[in-house]
């Protein structure tokens, strides 16, 4: 089984290099969304340092839901979807690879250009540092729900909005432990209590999106 | 015939058609006699409240769609497991008459607790943990109903559901805790819902009996729709074909 | 008995708005659901028999 996981993974990495483009628009993206908010809502220092820490998560999430959209479209549409799924090994390994993958290649990015645009709203460093660590734990998760919604929605009408709609709700407890944390450490307490729980739910999605989602794929190419 | 294997006759879609169309008028009845009761307990036994005044008595269809939006889900979850593991049509289809009710539960649950907030608290939204999660849940529900009409294979499209609705079914107490957590750590929000009136017992009394009156109409209309899908999935049986040309012979 | 009088009743305190604003789309939901679910099976059955023309004809 490793040997499937560990081919899907540098095979995905391999796509990816070669479209450099694809896999930085989720990441711009992320940064024009970030930016407007400021525009809708005003300069006022105090109040964008405040109001930050939601913004770079809730624009973190939106931009993952774009760039998981792909994950299994492309594979299904050459035929090597099925392929993979008539390996003898289980689906987990492939689905598994996948989310790593996305996650290498797409959360990446957004834990590195969180801190900088974490500057533009005047958050301490300690937020930054915060934010970071924050989104470390809560990109796999991300990845992880995003690949699960992605294959229930493979080649289904409209499924990028679906995968949004259906995602969104799960996801929801990592943005409120993810921007708590660092919410927290801007008012001077500790974040450990949403590191443990962001941390928690890690593990858990780690251990059930995948079996998830080999499912969905199952169900999808059937 | 043990009674395991008279229940599982009505696995037959066409016997459970038949089972819900005898039943459906009985509920009916069931519905209107106990809203009946209830309305009349609420509004005429039950006492004004010290604090609240009248506006207090929303609470008697407030709470009772709140807990119909959430035995809903785990009732729509469960079927469609069930339709999932045994690849039983009648229960996906039964899980898919299930969503819409539990939608409309949420959506009475959030409107209602609206109407009460701006008497109560002063203002028509609280982003208190109960209200909040309320409103997940409908995302959720709507989730669910989204993805299996926009599957067009029926079996990807319940088996598609029974997925999503297990795991939403399971994620519902992680998100309810995280919620609370949520607003709990904003201070700002000393509103809560769980401040509901001390209970009399005849405000009691008629909160329960309307929440038997949502028990009975979620029954009568869920096997309503029941029978829909029914017919559209197995429209080209002989058993509809012998409905219809029934139908067509007594002129309905 | 609570009420002096229907026009107390429909006042509700003052907060008549709010308790009828809210029984009123509760019970309006409550009946437009079965309406739609009813209609949902008339067209069903009218699907139906009109499938049922076709195959006649084969």
């Amino acid at each position: 089984m490793r040997a499937l996981f560990l081919a899907v993974l540098m095979r995905d990495l391999r796509l990816a290099a070669r479209r450099r483009i694809d896999a930085l628009l989720p990441l711009v993206f992320f940064v024009v969304a970030v930016s407007l908010f400021p525009l809708g809502v005003g300069p006022e220092p105090q109040t964008l340092r405040h109001i930050a820490p939601g913004i770079v998560w809730v624009c973190a999430l939106l931009a993952t839901m774009l760039s998981v959209q792909h994950l299994y479209a492309g594979d299904q549409a050459d035929g090597s979807l099925e392929q993979l799924l008539l390996a003898p090994q289980p689906a987990v390994a492939v689905a598994s690879a996948k989310c790593v993958a996305h996650w290498l290649v797409n959360g990446w990015p957004l834990i590195v250009a969180a801190p900088l645009v974490g500057v533009l709203f005047d958050l301490s460093a300690p937020a930054l540092g915060s934010l970071v660590i924050g989104l470390l734990l809560g990109t796999p998760v991300l990845s992880l729900l995003g690949g699960l919604g992605a294959a229930l929605t493979l080649g289904v009408r409209s499924g990028g909005m679906l995968l949004i709609l259906i995602v969104l709700p799960l996801a929801m407890p990592v943005l409120i432990f993810g921007a708590g944390a660092v919410g927290a450490v801007e008012s001077g307490q500790s974040a450990a209590g949403h590191y443990s729980l962001l941390g928690a739910l890690l593990i858990a999605t780690a251990l059930g999106a995948p079996l998830a989602t080999a499912a969905a794929l199952r169900i999808s190419t059937e | 015939m043990t009674a395991g294997m008279r229940l599982f006759n009505f696995a037959a879609p066409s016997r459970f058609y038949t089972l819900t169309g005898t039943l459906a008028p009985w509920l009916w009845v069931l519905t209107a006699a106990l809203s009946v009761v209830g309305l009349y307990m609420g509004f005429f036994v039950a006492p004004v409240d010290a604090t609240q005044g009248n506006a207090y008595r929303i609470i008697f269809i407030h709470v009772p769609a709140a807990w119909m939006s959430m035995v809903l889900y785990l009732a729509m979850a469960f079927w469609a497991a069930i339709g999932w593991a045994f690849r039983a049509r009648m229960a996906s289809m039964l899980a898919r008459a299930l969503a819409p009710t539990g939608a409309m539960f949420t959506f009475v649950a959030l409107w209602t607790g609206a109407l009460w907030g701006k008497p109560a608290w002063g203002a028509w939204w609280v982003w208190d943990a109960r209200l909040t999660s309320e409103l997940i849940l409908l995302f959720l529900y709507l989730g669910y109903i989204a993805l299996v009409e926009a599957i067009d294979d029926p079996r990807r499209a319940d088996q598609a559901g029974a997925l999503l609705s297990v795991v939403g079914a399971v994620n519902i107490p992680v998100i309810y805790f995280s919620v609370r957590w949520w607003n709990t750590l904003h201070q700002g929000a000393t509103i809560s819902m769980t401040a509901a009136p001390k209970m009399a017992a005849t405000m009691l009394t008629a909160m329960l009996i309307l929440t038997l009156a949502f028990w009975a109409y979620s029954f009568a209309v869920v096997f309503m729709r029941v029978r829909a899908i029914v017919i559209e999935r197995e429209r080209h049986t002989a058993w509809v074909a012998d409905l219809v040309r029934a139908g067509k012979g007594a002129g309905a | 008995m609570n009420w002096n009088s229907p026009s107390e009743f429909f006042a509700m305190g003052g907060h008549g708005l709010y308790v009828w604003g809210s029984y009123g789309v509760t019970a309006l939901l409550m009946l437009v659901e079965p309406w739609l679910a009813a209609r949902r099976r008339r067209n069903a059955l009218r699907d139906a028999a009109s499938a049922e023309v076709w195959k006649e004809f084969d």
